[in-house]
């Protein structure tokens, strides 16, 4: 069965710890293994969350963040979603080429799209949704830990 | 949770208790500026009692790194987690840093 939390974050970074070590503890009575959930979702949680804040409100205190989770036996999808006007990820260059190799930032989106197995936005680009699959021969052979 | 600064050797060794997140890479930041104002020229990171980084702090230690190499430092890494490998692979930041399995491995030849 589907199970879902939905709350809305204050734009305030000192949030995201707390919030990521509580979306990662209720995620732990879904299949997803361990060390997806601990390192996949868990960093790409935090990508999502400071960018959304930092980028997406421009780390305006009276905005806030929507962040939803949706539970399954095989998989963990989150939609985080801000106020801001939204961008185009399709133009956020790539930080492994060596022109970029030296920038000290950059490296959020690319994390998240290759931690996750579907990262998606909505069509302004203030809304990620991402997604962690199990793969289905795996389902029934681990559990987290 | 938090940062400890040392001295090894003739290193700045800082140890990484936690997290090196965007909520605290500012603070990770000033102790390594702190000690290079100070005259310290070999830092080593250490993350043996690390969980994760995110971008933030990748790109705080990258920055760092670079304003250490001006003033003829080094910035090392050393003890990383099979996670935090994983997440210095992808971003190709291994090929930036000399990462020591161990600690004393990071201080030997510094």
């Amino acid at each position: 069965m589907e199970k879902q939390l939905v709350f809305e974050l204050p734009n305030d970074l000192r949030c995201i710890q707390k919030t990521v070590d509580f979306v990662v503890s209720r995620c732990s009575s879904c299949d997803v293994v361990a060390r997806k959930l601990r390192l996949n979702f868990r960093v790409s949680l935090v990508e999502a969350l400071s960018n959304a804040m930092i980028y997406g409100n421009g780390r305006d205190p009276s905005k806030q963040v929507l962040v939803e989770v949706f539970l399954q036996g095989g998989s963990v999808t989150v939609r985080v979603t801000d106020e801001g006007p939204g961008f185009d990820p399709g133009e956020v260059p790539d930080p492994t080429v060596p022109t970029q190799l030296l920038e000290d930032r950059g490296r959020g989106l690319f994390l998240m799209r290759e931690l996750m197995d579907e990262v998606r936005f909505n069509d302004c680009g203030n809304s990620v949704t991402l997604i962690l699959h199990l793969p289905e021969d795996r389902i029934s052979e681990e559990a987290p830990a | 949770m938090g940062f400890q600064v040392s001295e090894a050797d003739g290193v700045t060794v800082i140890d990484v208790d936690g997290q090196l997140i965007v909520g605290n890479r500012q603070e990770f930041r000033q102790k390594v500026l702190d000690e290079l104002e100070k005259g310290g020229r070999k830092f080593l990171v250490d993350f043996t009692e690390t969980g994760y980084i995110d971008s933030s702090g990748l790109g705080v230690l990258v920055s760092l790194s670079k304003k250490i190499r001006e003033v003829g430092g080094e910035l090392r890494l050393s003890t990383l987690s099979e996670d935090l490998r994983t997440l210095f692979e992808l971003t190709k930041l291994d090929t930036l840093f000399r990462i020591a399995d161990s600690r004393q491995d990071g201080l030997t030849d510094f």
